[in-house]
């Protein structure tokens, strides 16, 4: 597999042809496991480390489902590879990060992803764009299932399937809906709505920015509690109760705005398409929370002459390692800006004006 | 922020600042605007690291409120020599029998982790999973192999490879 042709190629998950894909960015599945037999990474020698890697990718290679997955070895690969998978939400910020031998293995059209040796010996996970937490569930059950047909799993029958961190143990099982929720930023709802999300045992936080800042406002949302629950279960109640009041919320905020503020809706939105256009040199956090008000001025139909697809690729493209990927150079941060600034304009069509 | 771009470390005077902090004087109420280099502001302290963890102040949380604590702090497994200590330190344990010894203290933690949740009720493995003893077992196998292995006695290494291949058969050679 070539990190270059990476770089170029949008994200399945990012196509924005999935349900709700107006406020929905993305759907994911995520289940840890560990195998029968062996410490967990707190106290696994390199030795055990590698024998693990072994088995689980020859379990994935007898699933059939090796042939047209990629390995990558996360501890041989190049730092800017391997944050060029972390952009792309194929390994972790932490499996980029920590030490030892560990990799990741990621299907046909990076929908899946398999990391072996993060903090537990496997984190299986499926992503797809808007809202599709069943059919990601279907994905990732079903290759959990193959494996578990070739490797045994740590169990045990009251706290079931065993996790490093005693957060995880039970399903194991944590559901994350992305949400792009600009109409309620600005009318000042989001801390409201967040917090109701946290009373019923979600995690919310900001997919950029540390804390509650959510640069670009985009949000994760997902569940805490992975015991005393079936799989069904917690995947039923996040599909049909918690996101749709959500997404209720910000189209109502959306709604309203056009109502009652539509020339100040304009103006925001017009702005950040216009300081996209003509801009020079532009940081991310920048790009970030302008992508944002153009994003939903396409989908409110104000912006006509860009597609959902252009943002959600400029989303990704315009992160760090993304952009020296793509001009296949190493950049330092000032680079970067005049670099980003540039593939902007040209993205919006905006190459050849003097400005 | 664009006046902001091309402005210079206030304390370097080298490099553009990047970080832009706004601090309240304590005494007067006073807001002071500051403007650094990503550099000279880890060296003032400011810090980039994220909040812990909720499960490290569940941790601390619970184990304060314990009294005795300091017995359960002493608390340690046989197999990969995690004590309770150490878990509360890191939010990690060591080995799948860790749930069992310390099965008593992290009752009531997983119980507030899991809104109350206290028993597994979703999937199954497919085939009834080896007892516990099997598992740890297999674990102290390992751990001796490695022994075995690092002393280079290699006799007793291939002796229990056997035992852990007749153990566990699913083990085939093949690399990614």
């Amino acid at each position: 597999m070539n990190f270059d042709d990476l770089a170029r190629r949008p994200s399945a998950w990012l196509s924005c042809q999935g349900p709700l894909g107006e406020v929905v960015i993305s759907s994911r599945v995520r289940l840890a496991r560990n195998l029968a037999g062996f410490p967990f990474l707190t106290r696994a020698t390199d030795s055990q480390r590698c024998q693990i890697q072994r088995l689980v990718w020859n379990a994935l290679v007898e699933a059939g489902q090796g042939v047209d997955a990629f390995y990558v070895d996360i501890e041989q690969a190049h730092e800017l590879d391997r944050q060029l998978l972390v952009e792309r939400h194929l390994i972790s910020r932490q499996h980029a990060a920590s030490k030892g031998s560990r990799g990741v293995a990621v299907g046909a059209a990076e929908t899946m992803a398999l990391m072996i040796n993060e903090e537990d010996h496997i984190r299986i996970q499926a992503l797809r764009s808007g809202l599709q937490l069943d059919e990601v569930w279907k994905v990732v059950s079903g290759l959990d299932a193959a494996l578990e047909q070739r490797i045994e799993y740590a169990y045990h029958p009251r706290f079931g399937y065993l996790t490093a961190c005693p957060t995880n143990v039970g399903t194991g099982l944590r559901v994350s809906v992305r949400l792009h929720l600009p109409a309620l930023k600005l009318t000042g709802e989001i801390e409201r709505v967040l917090r109701a999300t946290r009373d019923t045992r979600l995690a919310v936080r900001g997919l950029f920015g540390e804390g509650t800042e959510a640069t670009g406002d985009l949000y994760q949302v997902s569940n805490q509690t992975t015991l005393g629950k079936s799989e069904e279960e917690i995947i039923h109640d996040f599909r049909h109760l918690v996101v749709p009041s959500i997404i209720d919320y910000e189209t109502h905020a959306r709604k309203v705005l056009v109502r009652d503020k539509a020339a100040a809706l304009d103006d925001k939105i017009f702005r950040a398409y216009g300081l996209l256009g003509h801009a020079r040199t532009i940081s991310s956090e920048e790009t970030l929370g302008l992508l944002s008000h153009v994003r939903m001025g396409i989908s409110l139909g104000r912006i006509k002459d860009i597609d959902l697809q252009t943002v959600n690729d400029l989303f990704l493209q315009t992160q760090p390692a993304h952009l020296q990927k793509l001009r296949g150079a190493l950049l330092d941060g000032e680079q970067r800006s005049i670099v980003r600034a540039e593939l902007i304009r040209r993205r919006l069509g905006n190459g050849h004006n003097p400005g | 922020m664009p006046g902001l771009l091309l402005m210079l470390c206030q304390r370097c005077k080298k490099t553009t600042a990047t970080v832009h902090l706004t601090d309240i004087l304590k005494h007067s109420g006073e807001k002071v605007e500051r403007h650094l280099c990503e550099e000279c502001a880890q060296a003032e302290g400011v810090s980039f690291k994220q909040p812990l963890p909720p499960l490290n102040e569940l941790l601390t949380g619970f184990v304060m409120a314990q009294a005795g604590a300091r017995a359960l702090a002493d608390l340690r497994c046989d197999e990969c020599g995690m004590t309770f200590a150490e878990f509360r330190n890191q939010g990690l344990l060591g080995c799948p029998n860790d749930y069992s010894v310390f099965e008593e203290v992290l009752n009531p933690l997983v119980n507030q982790a899991h809104d109350g949740g206290t028993h597994h009720v979703g999937k199954i493995p497919p085939t009834r999973p080896s007892s516990e003893v099997q598992q740890q077992k297999m674990v102290r196998l390992r751990r001796e192999l490695e022994a075995a292995i690092s002393r280079e006695d290699y006799e007793a290494a291939a002796r229990l490879r056997d035992k852990i291949k007749n153990a566990e058969p699913t083990e085939t050679e093949q690399s990614p």
